[in-house]
């Protein structure tokens, strides 16, 4: 008996839907053999800007919620991505041509990276916020709070474990997430979203373009909804001029990384994407 | 003679040994500059207090290459006690004279004399002295241990708080270990040049501090120098966007202190003689020259008319006049290009249909002055609740539920600062968890401290300045130099667009 395959359709990630692009464009993923894998969604300026909308509408549930609760909604990808790990490591290998057990080994740690930065959540504030000694009778404490819309050119040469340790790090404060996944390496980002849609992430918090970066970044990079944009993955690009276009927004914009340190796990990809609120509050006189 | 009609009660201007003409401060000397030399004026009298040496392209690489040096070989290899030691000598030396800087910066930049001899000049010394303790704990900052210095930092700072801003930049960035090229706001250097003299006497190493004056062309020759790793900004939106822009694509690390156009929250259950009282400080504190300003009072609307009553009532009171007077509240407009603005804006205030009432006092003939003004009927469209007026004037909204009036104090591309005024703890709690800005004060406004973090949200700018935030932007960890190294700009390619930038 054989079973003649069903191909997935891979399409965008947009406020919690899988449209295609509104362009009607797709462009051809290949392996590193040359193989044909699928026809993929090619993002245009209307999928980013719908993206933001998205991501924007998301900002207050998702900054709102407990931290104990975002922790958890992180752990639950983690979760769900170990269930389905054999899709990604399938994934992976088609299109990186890498051995099993190296996809495998990249499956491993971008669940790592999850269970880590998952743990971040209900911590980040005690480590980097402070009560501060005033001269006066005044109660002060700081406290970073998140930047808003985020974002992000993924690493290009890593299908998920770059995607990945991209996006956790600005989820955890409770930012929302516009990301445009590797343009040749895009598959395990698409499927990626199916275990976003599947593990309590509400709808918009995560949003995945595909397509090309180079035509997409700039539309994010001079959006007025969006925050901040990290560049990680944008080493390839005029990343100059984004950060220039960024700059008319006074965006928070951080630089590319190049190789496979490239967004390594640090608290300081968390804090990248806070901003830090000061309040005074009167003591009375007793 | 009624009885808020005092006689003259003038600080002395003996106190004060001017010279008649300032140099740049480079390398530990004045020395001439390059430039023309302008003239530093009072802006209460318009009468001129010195000139003021005017550095170009050329200065900026010799006060840079001095830094260089003595980061280099001094101040980047001084232990951190010894640099603490230097910040406290510096810090005591303010204290012990404090009071010809407080005359002198009245004189320059026009504020009343209990402002800079209460707030402004004992603020320096605390800042020195909060960042002195910091020099050798810096593996305490945040960074992790063995946290590294940036090296040479380009500090641009404004004429509202001249010789404040310049202690907010210089302590911290000392001690963290950088050395600092600064350049002070041209209508207000006079107090950053009395400061060289105290760097002189603190026998502070040659080049580690180095104070160049001129206008904006000088601050962009400063912050666009190669050999920059640094850039502090605290002044204008549109400015703190051309200097991103300039940046753009070099390993500069910036922080920037933008504008602000704060919303003052009265709920009806506000302590309202505090509430009053704290309202005046927010916006007439400094003729209104403060990027933190709550320049938007939102009224909860029971209480909207008693409110505006008695705030009138309450700035019908305050003295305009000589800064130098001790009984002055509010001082000179700091220049002829603000007063211009301020004007501006008020009448566009007027065309737009807001209701406009200035306090009935009398103008001084020379100089420039402009009256406490409160704008009624203003809509969050109108330009003054939108635009940065910095002067002193009051755009008042009200709005009926407490999400109606987070809506509004958010309804703004600038975050930098809000104020809260209610009896309710919770409820001022749950407000300030929604307001995006990165200062909020509950039942006070306007209280500044060398502990507490200082800086916005949004188009008000990034990075904090006080408190250990505040050191942590002059340092990165010890880990990020050489990662950050790894992934340099392509060099031509950030030539060319800086170029475009400038155009």
């Amino acid at each position: 008996m054989t079973h003649l395959a069903i191909p997935k359709t891979y399409k965008l990630y947009i406020g919690g839907k899988f449209p295609r692009s509104e362009s009607g464009r797709v462009y051809e993923v290949r392996s590193t053999k040359g193989e044909f894998l699928a026809n993929v969604a090619k993002g245009s300026r209307k999928d980013a800007r719908d993206a933001v909308v998205a991501a924007r509408a998301a900002v207050s549930g998702w900054a709102g919620a407990t931290a104990y609760n975002r922790g958890q909604v992180l752990y639950r990808i983690a979760e769900l991505l170990e269930g389905r790990r054999a899709q990604f490591v399938t994934e992976i290998r088609a299109s990186e041509g890498v051995s099993e057990a190296a996809a495998n080994a990249q499956v491993n740690e971008a669940i790592d990276r999850w269970v880590w930065y998952a743990g971040w959540a209900d911590k980040y504030v005690q480590v980097t916020g402070n009560a501060n000694p005033v001269s006066g009778p005044y109660f002060n404490i700081s406290v970073p709070e998140p930047t808003g819309v985020v974002a992000i050119i993924a690493p290009q040469d890593s299908s998920l474990l770059g995607f990945v340790s991209a996006l956790a790090p600005a989820l955890v404060a409770g930012n929302t997430v516009v990301i445009i996944a590797s343009e040749t390496l895009p598959l395990s980002a698409i499927s990626l979203s199916e275990v976003l849609a599947t593990s309590d992430v509400p709808g918009g918090v995560v949003n995945i373009l595909t397509g090309s970066p180079a035509e997409i970044a700039p539309w994010l990079a001079s959006h007025a909804d969006v925050n901040a944009l990290d560049l990680v993955g944008a080493g390839a690009l005029d990343w100059v001029e984004l950060q220039i276009s960024a700059a008319d927004t006074l965006k928070r914009v951080y630089a590319p990384e190049n190789g496979p340190d490239a967004a390594a796990p640090s608290l300081e990809r968390i804090t990248a994407f806070t901003e830090t609120k000061t309040v005074w509050h009167t003591k009375s006189l007793i | 003679m009624s009885f808020l009609e005092y006689a003259p009660a003038p600080e002395s201007q003996a106190i004060l040994s001017l010279r008649d003409e300032y140099g740049l401060f480079i390398n530990g000397e004045f020395v001439e500059g390059t430039g023309k030399p302008f003239q530093t004026i009072s802006p209460a009298t318009e009468k001129r207090i010195a000139m003021i040496a005017s550095a170009d392209s050329s200065d900026v690489d010799r006060a840079v290459a001095a830094a260089r040096k003595a980061y280099d070989t001094t101040w980047s290899r001084m232990s951190g006690s010894d640099r603490g030691k230097y910040l406290f000598r510096i810090a005591r030396l303010v204290q012990e004279r404090a009071r010809e800087l407080a005359v002198a910066e009245s004189l320059d930049n026009g504020k009343p004399i209990k402002e800079s001899r209460d707030v402004d000049v004992p603020l320096v010394a605390a800042w020195f002295f909060y960042y002195a303790g910091w020099a050798d704990k810096l593996d305490h900052a945040g960074l992790g241990a063995n946290p590294a210095s940036l090296g040479v930092a380009a500090q641009v700072i404004p004429w509202n708080f001249p010789i404040l801003m310049l202690a907010w930049k210089i302590a911290p960035a000392l001690a963290a270990g950088n050395t600092v090229v600064l350049k002070p706001a041209e209508t207000t250097p006079l107090t950053a040049l009395l400061f060289a003299e105290i760097l002189q006497q603190a026998e502070l190493p040659p080049g580690v501090v180095n104070i160049i004056t001129g206008a904006g062309p000088t601050g962009a020759a400063l912050v666009g120098h190669d050999d920059v790793n640094k850039v502090a900004f605290t002044g204008s939106t549109g400015v703190g966007r051309a200097i991103a822009k300039s940046i753009a694509g070099t390993q500069k690390s910036l922080t920037l202190e933008l504008g602000g156009k704060a919303a003052n929250i009265v709920f009806d259950d506000a302590p309202i003689d505090q509430a009053i009282e704290g309202i005046v400080n927010g916006i007439f504190f400094n003729q209104g020259h403060v990027c933190c300003a709550g320049s938007r009072l939102l009224v909860q609307e029971s209480i909207h008319d008693e409110v505006v009553d008695r705030l009138k009532r309450r700035v019908s009171t305050l003295r305009l006049g000589d800064p130098l007077d001790k009984n002055t509240d509010i001082g000179a407009i700091n220049s002829e290009a603000q007063l211009d603005r301020i004007r501006t804006l008020s009448e566009v205030g007027e065309q737009e249909g807001a209701e406009r009432w200035s306090a009935d006092c009398a103008i001084p003939e020379k100089g420039f002055w402009f009256a406490p003004t409160i704008f009624t009927n203003v809509a969050s469209s109108h330009r003054i609740a939108r635009e940065e007026i910095f002067g002193p004037v009051l755009s008042v909204l009200s709005f009926r539920t407490p999400a109606e009036a987070i809506a509004k104090a958010n309804n703004t591309p600038y975050g930098l600062s809000a104020g809260i005024w209610s009896d309710n703890g919770s409820r001022i709690l749950a407000v300030a968890d929604k307001l995006r800005a990165g200062v909020i004060w509950a039942n006070t406004f306007n209280r500044l401290d060398p502990a507490s973090p200082f800086g916005g949200y949004k188009e008000s700018g990034y990075g904090r300045e006080g408190g250990r935030h505040g050191i942590a932007a002059y340092l990165a960890p010890a880990s990020s130099i050489s990662a950050r190294a790894a992934v340099a700009a392509p060099v031509p390619k950030a030539a060319k667009s800086a170029k475009k930038a400038s155009k």
